[in-house]
Order: structure tokens, then C-alpha cells, then sequence
């Protein structure tokens, strides 16, 4: 049987170079679809995708990967902002690990590309009038 | 040619007065020149939005029938406590009080969900909030408990007064040490990762009038979406700190006590906010007005993003154990820009204050001036000055 699942991986600092995604494919037959990634060298890196392939092969791909130490999650929620509440202050800019934040150089208003967020929820705490919210 | 405020009001009342935000002006006195600006503009307007701690409020409940003696007694709002150290029906609270229930730093960090700054945004909402107080009963004040919901509207008075606000510059913090520190100054990652600052610069209020030639006891500002008033001047009010040769202070200097009725006030610009790991707090909007008088206030509201200066302070080591150490010196231009250059090493930025919402507070301010709709005031009286060997001192304790 086919799964097809969406999942956000998690890479520690110090794997992030290896290339986990590639072998998912050349040993375990498996197709993937990146949806979002933020990975840099020597950072932690995050990376949403859609993972397919046969049942069987989908379980110890996944036991793979987490057996290298890459962090897999569903991808069951996502983090969007409530406009209302945001005051623009930029506490979250140096939070996010996948720059999802950025201040537009004239209004100097904070930017929430919903794009590059993998849904960490580390700004849901950090962010003072509680302005970054889970759906899920 | 120097102008009075008097003249000044005049030219608002008949819709002619000129009047430029602090950052317009930079730009308008590079074109027109000094003298000539001097003239030409009328008033400065200024802002900031940021946390603000020591900000608070004051109630008058009305009084419960049979009547309740709150004075001596127990009080709180939402469950966050409230002072009860005056008469039978007054009631303060700080932006910083929590419920006695918040599991505050026990499950570290903290998340400080719900706080006095939360209370007070709820109430400029015009949400309901839960009263529960007791007396202690007496011949003329018997009933010793009551439990009800209240709404601004139907308070006798609402009185935001903050012993604190609008601080003259402010340090920017980091953090050396090897684990991640939870701070007012917000989350700061280990090895000077991140570098979080607090102003809004060119556009701060006292950092417009450095010396406080125009702003005193009274002055009418903007404040929390209304109007409010300058009514002293702020707790560790310090106008003797380091300057730089343009007069601007290079550590947090001069501060502002600033009351105002709440009824009036939004709660766009006056919000709960929680610091992880540190506690509850509310983020406040205040607006100065400052009036071109002569040359000399004008050229102090000159002054750019890149000849004001911040120090950088170590929040894991000089800033908790009180030591003076600053790490550098780095101006708000280079500090907006999203990364400074710190010993070789990027350091990412990010601000606490929202410099989008002091453009606003400014630009605010400017529109009530051209519609006639405030008006500027003479102060009663100067706040404490370079003169005035005025210090912020430290506790010293003894027995
Ligand atoms: S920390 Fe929160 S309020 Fe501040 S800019 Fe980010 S999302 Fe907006
Ligand atoms: S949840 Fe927040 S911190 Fe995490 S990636 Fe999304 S925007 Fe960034």
C-alpha cells in the first residue's frame, strides 16, 4: 500500500550537511515534494515535506532518519499571525530559525512570510502581546 | 526670531501652524537650512511604543451598597491583585501584578500569560472584568465581601498613571554566557547570538529635547491613544548621565511620570504584554510634542538615528550583579540596520519598541495639531536638570 504523509524534519546543528533526504530516495524508494526548508551550515535546519512510497519502505525510512538523529514531526498544525495584535516590534526576527520574519526597510513593519515558517511555535512565546498563534 | 507657545496655539487654533514629525524634520532643515526651518516649522511631534513596566492605573469602583471598605482590605481584577492600601472605593494596580495562582518561574521559563498591563488593555477594550475584594467590616463600612463584574464605563475613574515611561535612551542587551536568558530585554541566545534594543531613536521623545528645554510638569502629550499629561518627572530620573558632545545621553538618562484619564485612551496603544521568563508588562504609546520656541530646541530635534548611542550591556553577568561594564557603544542607524558589528562578529538585531508604531504616534500627534484638535502647553514647572545634581542612586542596605 501508499502512504503519502506531510512532515516537518528537524535537523541538529551538526547532521545538517549529510544528505538524508537523497538516501530517502536512492535506498528506500521514496518521493518527496519540499514544501518549505531552511537549512544552513551549522545551524539547525528544518525542512517540510510531503513524503510518499510504499508502506513498508515509508516505516524504515522514517526509522532511518530518526536513527541519525533528524527530529520527525506531522506537519498537523500551522502558526499563522494575528494581525490585530501584532505592534510590529520585532522580538521574533532573531527567534525564528527559519527567518520567516523580516522588517521592511521603509515602514519599517515586521513581515510574516507564512512561507518560510515550519511551524515550531518558538515565536508563539516569544512574541510579547501573544500575537503568533497555532491553527490546527 | 523665538516663538511663544501662546503664538503657537494661536497659529493651531486658525488651522496654520506647520508642523513636522521628528523624523520629517531631519530632512526639512537639511533643504531650508536652520534659521529658516526655525521659522518656518512650529512643533516637533514625537513617539514611542514599547514596554513600559512601571505603568499603571487607578480606579474609583463607586461604592457597594451596603458599603464595603476596600482600604486595609483584599482586591483583585481578573484575578491579577490589586492595591488596596487607600479609601473605601479606590483601587490601584500595577502593569506588572499577576495572579497569586501564576505559576510564575516555577515551570522555567515562565509564560506570564495574563497580567495588571492585561487588565488594563481589557478595560480601554470595554470588556468586563471580575471584581472579587473583602473588608474587614466596620460600624460604618459592614459588608466584607463582594464578587461582581465591572466595565470602565461605569467606573467614577480610571486614571492611567505610570511612575515610568518614555525612558532617554536605553542599553542594548547580549548575552556571553553559554546558556539562553530570559530577560525584559527578551530571549537573548548564548555566545551573542542576538542583540535586542529598546528605543525608538531618532523619533524618542526626551532624546528630541535632551536637556528638557520645552517638556515639564504638565505638558500636554499623547498617551495611550489620548491625551494625557507629563505630572512629574519619571522614577530614577537621571539627567547627570554620560552625553554625547551633541548633548545626547548615551546610557538611560531622563524619565517621565505621566498620567491621563483611561476612559479616552485605546487599547491599540496601551497592551498586555508577557517576557518569557521575566513576567507580565504593558506595552505603552506616548507622544511629545515639542515646540519650536527658537534655533537651539529646533537643532536638538535635528539629531539622527546615527548620532545617537547605545550601550551594550551583558545581561548574563554586568547587568544582574549591577556592574557598570559596557561592552561597546553603537548607534541606533547600525543597530536598525538588523545586524551589528560587534568584535568581528554579526550579531543579529531585533527591537522591543516598535518603530512602525512611533511613526504612527508621531504622524498621529501632527494630524490632532493641523485639526485644531490639541493644543500645546506652557510647562508649570521644569523637570529636574542638569543643574539640579540630580542621580539615580543604588540601594545601599544596612540594618
Ligand atoms: S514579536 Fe509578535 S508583536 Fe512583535 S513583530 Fe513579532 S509577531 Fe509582531
Ligand atoms: S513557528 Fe514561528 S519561529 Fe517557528 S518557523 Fe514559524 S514563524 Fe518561525
Amino acid at each position: 500500500m501508499k502512504v503519502s504523509h506531510k512532515v516537518v524534519l528537524h535537523f541538529p546543528p551538526h547532521i545538517v550537511e549529510q544528505p538524508y533526504i537523497n538516501n530517502l530516495v536512492k535506498d528506500y524508494d521514496l518521493s518527496f515534494n519540499i514544501l518549505k526548508a531552511s537549512i544552513m551550515p551549522n545551524q539547525e535546519g528544518f525542512a517540510v515535506l510531503e513524503l510518499s512510497g510504499e508502506q513498508q519502505k515509508y516505516a524504515e525510512g522514517i526509522k532511518y532518519i530518526t536513527a541519525a538523529g533528524v527530529k520527525v514531526e506531522p506537519l498537523s498544525r500551522s502558526v499563522l499571525r494575528n494581525e490585530e495584535r501584532c505592534t510590529h516590534c520585532g522580538a521574533c526576527i532573531s527567534i525564528c530559525p527559519s527567518h520567516a520574519f523580516d522588517v521592511d526597510e521603509q515602514s519599517r513593519l515586521v513581515k510574516f512570510d507564512n512561507n518560510r515558517c515550519v511551524a515550531c511555535g518558538l515565536c508563539i512565546k516569544a512574541c510579547p502581546p501573544h500575537s503568533m498563534e497555532f491553527h490546527f | 526670531m523665538d516663538k511663544t507657545i501662546d503664538e503657537i496655539n494661536a497659529k493651531i487654533k486658525q488651522g496654520k501652524a506647520v508642523i513636522a514629525t521628528a523624523e520629517e524634520i531631519i530632512k526639512i532643515a537639511q533643504e531650508k537650512g536652520l534659521s529658516q526651518t526655525a521659522r518656518d516649522v512650529d512643533v516637533v511631534t514625537t513617539g514611542t511604543f514599547g514596554p513600559m513596566c512601571s505603568s499603571g492605573a487607578y480606579f474609583n469602583i463607586g461604592h457597594t451598597k451596603p458599603r464595603l471598605k476596600l482600604g486595609g482590605g483584599k482586591a483583585t481584577l481578573n484575578d491579577v491583585p490589586a492595591y488596596t492600601g487607600f479609601a473605601a472605593a479606590d483601587l490601584m494596580l500595577g502593569a506588572n501584578a499577576i495572579p497569586d495562582n501564576d505559576p510564575r518561574n516555577r515551570s522555567y521559563p515562565g509564560e506570564f500569560n495574563y497580567g495588571g498591563g492585561h487588565v488594563i488593555e481589557d478595560l480601554v477594550a470595554g470588556k468586563d472584568v471580575r471584581l472579587i475584594a473583602s473588608g474587614y467590616g466596620t460600624d460604618c463600612y459592614p459588608r466584607t465581601s463582594v464578587d461582581t463584574l465591572i466595565n470602565i464605563n461605569d467606573l467614577n475613574e480610571a486614571v492611567l498613571f505610570n511612575p515610568r515611561n518614555a525612558y532617554q535612551n536605553y542599553n542594548v542587551a547580549v548575552n556571553t554566557s553559554d546558556k539562553t536568558l530570559y530577560t525584559y530585554m527578551g530571549i537573548l541566545k548564548p555566545r551573542l547570538a542576538n542583540a535586542n534594543y529598546c528605543s525608538a531613536g531618532q523619533l524618542s521623545p526626551l532624546l528630541n529635547d535632551p536637556y528638557l528645554k520645552t517638556i515639564g510638569i504638565g505638558t500636554r502629550i499623547f498617551l495611550g491613544g489620548g491625551i494625557g499629561y507629563v505630572a512629574w518627572n519619571g522614577t530614577q530620573h537621571n539627567p547627570m548621565a554620560l552625553r554625547s558632545e551633541n548633548g545626547v545621553p548615551k546610557r538611560g538618562a531622563c524619565t517621565l511620570a505621566v498620567i491621563g484619564d483611561l476612559k479616552q485612551m485605546n487599547s491599540r496603544w496601551l497592551r498586555g504584554i508577557s517576557m518569557l521568563g521575566y513576567g507580565a508588562t504593558m506595552a505603552v504609546g506616548i507622544g511629545v510634542p515639542i515646540p519650536v520656541i527658537n534655533e537651539e530646541v529646533l537643532e536638538y530635534t535635528l539629531v539622527s538615528d546615527s548620532a545617537i548611542m547605545a550601550p551594550v550591556v551583558d545581561y548574563s553577568s554586568a547587568y544582574p550583579n549591577r556592574e557598570a561594564n559596557v561592552l561597546a557603544e553603537i548607534s541606533y542607524a547600525e543597530l536598525k540596520s538588523g545586524k551589528i558589528d560587534f568584535n568581528g562578529k554579526q550579531i543579529v538585531t531585533a527591537a522591543l519598541s516598535s518603530y512602525s508604531r512611533a511613526v504612527e504616534i508621531a504622524s498621529t500627534l501632527k494630524e490632532w495639531l493641523m485639526e485644531g484638535k490639541f493644543f500645546l502647553t506652557e510647562p508649570v514647572a521644569p523637570l529636574p536638570g542638569i543643574n539640579d545634581n540630580t542621580f539615580s542612586n543604588v540601594l545601599t542596605e544596612r540594618n
